[in-house]
């Protein structure tokens, strides 16, 4: 599956093409030649068995850890190769499979800081922080639902609560791709339908094309617009819900790993 | 060419020693985390049991080896104790706590040792049958020195099929590459960590003891040792010995032949080629990168709070009482102010890097020392008044600041610890070394105020000017974009990285902002104490600030106020005392045992929440991380 | 958080109340500084051979008809306590004056302080030239024979014993360079015909003995001047001694004579080196043989160079009061200036062009002798005899004072 698949399209250039991405760990090959394109406005599905290498895909995307080769170009622009920081200025934005927020910050802080880092106010040393940015902060807690706890520390919220505010932080740059890992993962079944339907929506709304890697099942068929799977550091299908699920080849690899989907947790 | 070829038979020699003293820190480090300061103790604690062993078992060629191996032990023994006391219960507690732990060692086993073996430089026994010579190409060498040269590669080997042909040996090396994993195993870990303490002590002692025949035995050598066998294992690569070894050999040949091409290199060689190979290794020669989770700063999640209505009354309170000080108190208690205050600043400026920060910096002194010698300098070779003196001395400290943290921040962790620590020695030798231009260990004088600034009152107010309008810089900072955008590195390197932070150059900036802070500190320190001398860098120093952090408790701001006032108090109490060495380090080891949360921590704990000091009530809640470490 | 800070000056607050002011109007009170554990082999018998001092000359009915009180304060080392320690001693236990310090770096600080403060400070054991001349000023004198002093005798001994071509070793540090720089002035210009064949300079208590050995053989010289001490010296000698670098040549050290540091070599002292000391065994003078009784009556142990400068640091601060007729700071300068008294070793004076006294060392050379390093053929030297032309002190001491 090597090949990029060809779908219909707003515009020329894909929001994500990404062409023989390859990354070895020691002798074990975690990531092998792997194509795909995201699409606008689309909500990709990655999925695969454990140790599949959907993390260390992701990873490569963000730039967290350098591909062996490949490349992965933003609306034409290459990325490999920029740091993670580096690469969200150019418009790829991340969550995390176990949320990844600054606990001694209060929700409102956590979304303050992505709008600070993203004017560049960084290495400014002399005014006051506590209460800047709390507007649009307000506004963005607000779409996710959070601003009844945005004056409380990150550190006490819940998870499903911190899941909601790495959204919030996630739209705060308003990128143009943003990369979720595991976005329900630890959250009960009621509060995982709930949190994947806001989060489509506000990307729809927002035009911000998702590629995003599930356990979840119901969530994967019930969400994305297209799935790509991955087995052993390779792409084996591509195809919409219906497709993938009576796709041999992934039968047999879900079954082969002991794993019936819906069931599987991280 | 004999002469060549003994040289570099001497320099095998003193690497086989230097590995011998090094390697036990090196296996410490790897499975237990805890870099042990009191290394160079329980070096010197072999140098004197040795000593005092060949004495008691007496005569003979096998007596004289067997009493090196009974002193072995019985810094083994030593080693036991220290770990069953204090280090055990310190091992979930952050790297600060077993460093400060473990300096209160350093004193207590340095009163101990003058308590037991006297005053006096003690002359190490000549090793029986291996006293003479022999000739290679007409250059005569000791014998001795060939012994040495097989001991190091046959200890290596020692240890090399230890930990590779036992089971207890395995499970260490297992326990270097993933310590929960072992855990889970259901191996005894603290029993693990214990032996491992064990060897590494004992292996010390054996370091102390085996270079005996060489020197001897003095209350000196514990410090002595202490920076070069740190530079072996961060060269080397802390946790290997292999790479302990190695390093070792290159440094021994480096500074063997160092001295026939530049006599007055000593010392600033060895660092040089440390920086060097951390440049192109990071990790240092066979060292691995620090898994993550590892993380140094660990006890600073606490959320931070802008001032409540309470403390602001307070604050204000105890301004108007540093104001008052004057009407009140006598002139050495106005001194004594200002020192505190001067202290406070130090302080601040380090609690700002660490708690804020997440960075724990060993070496924080050069850039108090930094600011004192730019004012001194300029006062002594540009002729700068004082005014401007002053006021470029945050500057220099931040330019120093500025090239070693850009080596440092490189690193994380305990690495990052030791580099700064290590680069502070650089700071302290050139200090010390150069006279030609620092006039060396004479220090500079005759850094006085200008005749306005020059009497005690107007110094305080100046002090006090400077020092509380610092502190509340420093404090402004913690609140501004820039202080959240560190903090935001601190909590989630991840998330930092992840919303377009620059984490580095956010730690960076924060190092150089700290050591200008404290350089305007040294600055002070320099103009009321009328001079400056390299002491102002070194190790100690940078321990002092440390430890009125500790004092001060690691999660308030306002901690170093009180460590630096406890600090001085304790301090100036002690000393009075026959064995205050003793008496200063047991107590600090007491406060790390009994009060991990500071004295200011402590009594907030106690008393805080009634008073409703904070802002925010909820944000001494502990956060998700520290909960995750205490399941 | 501001409770914490209530603390703090709580804590302050008791430290002043406990510390706080008691002054005896009935003593004279001395304020001793010195680094009492960083080197306690050096300064324990100093403060033995002042206290010593202090209590024949308060059985002989004290001073202006007043007992001499020494009050100790341990520096450890650090130059910045002991200026603290400095105004502690005034300001709280009304010290009329200070005294004390081995470290050159101290006694550079306490000196700085004086001159600043105007409050006297007699310099008892470092070794600076600076502290009576670069850094002079009028409130320092200095009672030990200083470096170049010693160099210079060491000197004299270098261009009689007719070798061409010196290397040195000296630790890398102040004292070290000093010794060196004065040793190489002074040789040089009493033989031009000199050579300085290698220098080498050990790290402070870290020398790579066996590699420094080789370096100097390696410059093959007639003479060697040493100037390491302590374990430096230890290890020097070891390996020198093994690897014959020290065969039929010249070999000067520098302080290696004083029992501090020939002491711990036991058997293993050097033979036929040239050193500057303290033979205190073989004095025979009866003043300083009755010093030694004294002492040894008292600590049941021999006195060091240590004991001796203590015990002479306290008899010239007594002269001074008795010259100066009170202990007003001015009035004691200005008693010091040319203060002449009779010690153990022979007389003394303060120099008034430089502050410094002329008290001498003993130049011999050292012997093994039943199991212990001793100094033999010693004779000594009168510092007067050592010190450069005033012409040229005046010059190094500049406008100062």
């Amino acid at each position: 599956m090597s090949a990029p698949s060809t779908i219909e399209r707003a515009t020329d250039l894909p929001s994500l093409a990404v062409r023989n991405l390859n990354k070895a760990f020691g002798g074990v090959q975690a990531v092998r030649d792997v194509s795909f394109d995201l699409a606008e406005g689309e909500l990709l599905a990655l999925i695969g068995p454990n140790g599949a290498g959907k993390s260390t895909c992701f990873n490569m995307l963000n730039g967290q850890i350098p591909a062996d080769s490949g490349s992965v170009r933003l609306a034409g622009e290459e990325l490999l190769g920029y740091a993670p920081a580096e690469i969200w200025r150019r418009g790829v934005g991340r969550t995390f499979q176990i949320t990844a927020t600054f606990p001694s910050m209060t929700v409102a802080e956590n979304v303050a800081m992505v709008l600070m880092s993203q004017q560049r106010e960084l290495f400014s040393f002399f005014r006051s922080a506590t209460h800047r940015h709390r507007d649009r902060a307000m506004e963005l807690l607000d779409l996710v639902g959070m601003t009844g706890q945005a004056d409380r520390p990150c550190g006490v919220l819940s998870y499903g609560d911190l899941k909601r505010v790495e959204l919030a932080v996630a739209l705060g740059n308003t990128p143009r791709v943003l990369l979720m890992d595991e976005p329900t993962a630890g959250m009960a079944p009621r509060e995982r339908l709930e949190l994947m339907g806001l989060a489509a929506r506000l990307v729809g709304d927002l035009g911000i094309s998702v590629l995003f890697t599930e356990h979840d099942m119901d969530i994967v068929f019930g969400h994305a617009d297209r799935i790509i799977v991955l087995s052993r550091g390779a792409l084996i299908a591509e195809g919409n819900a219906e497709q993938i699920r009576n796709d041999p080849l992934v039968l047999k690899t879900y079954l082969g790993e002991g794993q019936i989907y819906g069931q599987a947790e991280d | 060419m004999g002469v060549y070829l003994v040289q570099f038979l001497t320099g095998l020699a003193s690497a086989s020693a230097l590995f011998l003293a090094a390697s036990g820190l090196s296996i410490i480090f790897g499975v237990t985390r805890v870099v042990n300061f009191a290394h160079g103790s329980f070096y010197m604690l072999g140098a004197y049991f040795g000593f005092s062993f060949v004495q008691m078992v007496g005569g003979g060629a096998i007596g004289f080896w067997v009493a090196l191996l009974l002193a072995a032990v019985a810094v083994g023994l030593v080693g036991l104790l220290v770990e069953l006391v204090i280090l055990r219960r310190l091992y979930k507690a952050p790297e600060l706590f077993q460093l400060i732990a473990t300096f209160g060692v350093i004193l207590i086993v340095q009163d101990a040792a003058l308590w037991a073996w006297g005053a006096e430089d003690l002359l190490g026994p000549r090793a029986p049958g291996l006293t003479g010579i022999v000739r290679i190409m007409g250059t005569p060498m000791p014998v001795y020195d060939l012994v040495l040269i097989a001991v190091g590669p046959l200890v290596l080997l020692a240890l090399w099929l230890l930990f590779n042909r036992t089971r207890w040996g395995v499970l260490v090396r297992a326990a270097t590459e993933d310590r929960e994993m072992v855990g889970a195993l259901g191996v005894n870990q603290s029993l693990l960590f214990t032996g491992v303490f064990v060897l590494g002590s004992m292996l010390a002692g054996l370091g102390g003891a085996i270079q005996l025949p060489k020197g001897g035995a003095d209350l000196l050598m514990d410090f002595g040792i202490l920076a070069e066998v740190f530079v072996v294992t961060v060269v080397g690569g802390m946790g290997s010995i292999f790479g302990a070894f190695l390093a070792a050999v290159l440094i021994s040949q480096l500074n063997t032949f160092g001295i026939l091409i530049w006599p007055g290199g000593t010392l600033v060689l060895m660092f040089i080629l440390m920086a060097v190979i951390l440049i192109v290794r990071p990790t240092g020669l066979l060292g691995r990168p620090e898994t993550v989770g590892h993380k140094a700063a660990a006890g600073f999640e606490q959320a931070l709070r802008p001032a409540g209505p309470h403390y602001k009354l307070f604050v204000g309170g105890l301004l108007a009482c540093l104001a008052a000080a004057p009407v009140f108190v006598d002139e050495f208690q106005l001194v004594l102010i200002t020192d505190i205050m001067v202290l406070a600043l130090f302080a601040t400026s380090l609690h700002f890097l660490m708690s804020t920060g997440g960075l724990v910096s060993f070496g924080h002194a050069a850039f108090y020392g930094g600011g004192a010698y730019t004012a001194a300098l300029l006062v002594t070779y540009a002729a700068s008044p004082f005014e401007l003196a002053l006021l470029l001395a945050p500057l220099g400290a931040g330019m120093l600041a500025l090239v070693i943290g850009w080596f440092c921040v490189r690193l994380s962790g305990v690495y990052f610890a030791m580099l700064t620590l290590a680069f502070a020695q650089v700071a302290w030798s050139v200090a010390f070394q150069w006279s030609e231009v620092t006039n060396g260990d004479d220090g500079l004088l005759g850094i006085w105020p200008s005749l306005w600034a020059s009497g005690t009152q107007v110094f305080y107010y100046l002090a006090l000017v400077f020092c509380v309008g610092g502190i509340f810089l420093i404090r402004r900072v913690v609140f501004a974009p820039f202080g959240y955008g560190l903090r935001a590195t601190r909590d989630s390197t991840l998330r930092a990285a992840a919303i377009g932070i620059d984490i580095k150059r956010q730690q960076l900036m924060a190092f150089v902002f700290a050591g200008a802070m404290a350089g305007l500190a040294g600055g002070l320190f320099a103009f009321s104490k009328g001079s400056v001398f390299p002491d102002e860098m070194s190790i100690p120093r940078s321990f002092d600030a440390l430890l009125m952090v500790l004092l001060g408790g690691v999660e308030s701001l306002s901690g170093p106020f009180v460590g630096a006032a406890a600090f001085t108090y304790l301090h100036d109490e002690l000393i009075t005392f026959e064995y205050w060495r003793l008496l200063v380090g047991s107590t600090i080891v007491a406060l790390v045992l009994l009060f991990p949360q500071g004295l200011a921590g402590a009594a907030k704990h106690h008393l805080g929440r009634f008073l409703k000091l904070e802002a925010d009530p909820e944000a001494a809640a502990p956060s998700p991380r520290r909960k995750a470490r205490e399941a | 958080m501001g409770f914490r800070k209530v603390i703090g000056m709580a804590a302050l607050a008791a430290s002043v109340a406990l510390t706080g002011g008691v002054q005896a109007a009935d003593t004279i009170r001395i304020g001793d500084i010195n680094s009492y554990k960083r080197l306690p082999a050096h300064t324990i018998p100093y403060r033995q051979g002042a206290e010593l001092a202090i209590e024949q000359i308060n059985a002989a009915g004290g001073v202006l008809g007043k007992p001499l009180e020494m009050i100790s304060r341990d520096d450890q080392g650090k130059p910045g306590e002991a200026v603290r320690y400095a105004e502690e001693l005034f300001a709280k236990e009304g010290v009329v004056m200070i005294s004390g310090s081995l470290f050159s770096h101290v006694g550079l600080a306490l000196s700085a302080y004086a001159g600043q403060k105007k409050r006297l400070y007699l310099a008892a054991e470092p070794l600076a030239d600076s502290l009576v001349w670069q850094k002079g000023n009028r409130y320092t004198f200095r009672l030990r024979p200083s470096t170049y002093m010693q160099a210079a005798m060491l000197a004299e001994a270098a261009a009689e014993s007719g070798a061409k071509r010196w290397a040195t070793i000296a630790p890398n540090y102040a004292y070290g360079k000093d010794a060196v720089a004065a040793f190489k002035k002074i040789l040089k210009a009493k033989n031009p015909e000199v050579e300085f064949v290698g220098e080498q300079w050990p790290a402070l208590f870290k020398i790579d003995a066996g590699a420094e050995v080789q370096a100097l053989e390696a410059a093959k010289p007639d003479g060697i001047f040493n100037v390491t001490f302590g374990s430096d010296l230890t290890k020097f000698v070891r390996e020198g001694t093994l690897r014959e670098l020290f065969q039929n040549r010249t070999v000067l050290g520098l302080l290696t004579g004083e029992p501090e540091y020939l002491d711990p070599l036991g058997a293993e002292a050097p033979k036929g080196w040239i050193v500057t000391g303290y033979p205190w065994y073989e004095i025979k003078k009866p003043e300083h043989q009755k010093f030694v009784e004294a002492y040894q009556a008292k600590f049941d142990d021999y006195p060091r160079i240590g004991s001796l400068v203590g015990y002479n640091t306290m008899l010239s601060i007594a002269a001074a009061m008795e010259k100066a007729g009170n202990t007003e700071t001015e009035a004691l300068v200005e008693a010091f200036k040319g203060l002449s008294l009779d010690t153990p070793v022979g007389p003394v004076t303060y120099r008034a062009i430089d502050h410094q006294s002329t008290m001498g060392a003993y130049v011999g050379v050292t012997d093994v002798k039943d199991g212990k390093g001793v100094m033999v053929d010693w004779s000594y030297r009168d510092g007067a005899a050592y010190l450069p032309s005033d012409e040229e002190v005046r010059k190094l001491r500049g406008a100062g004072s």
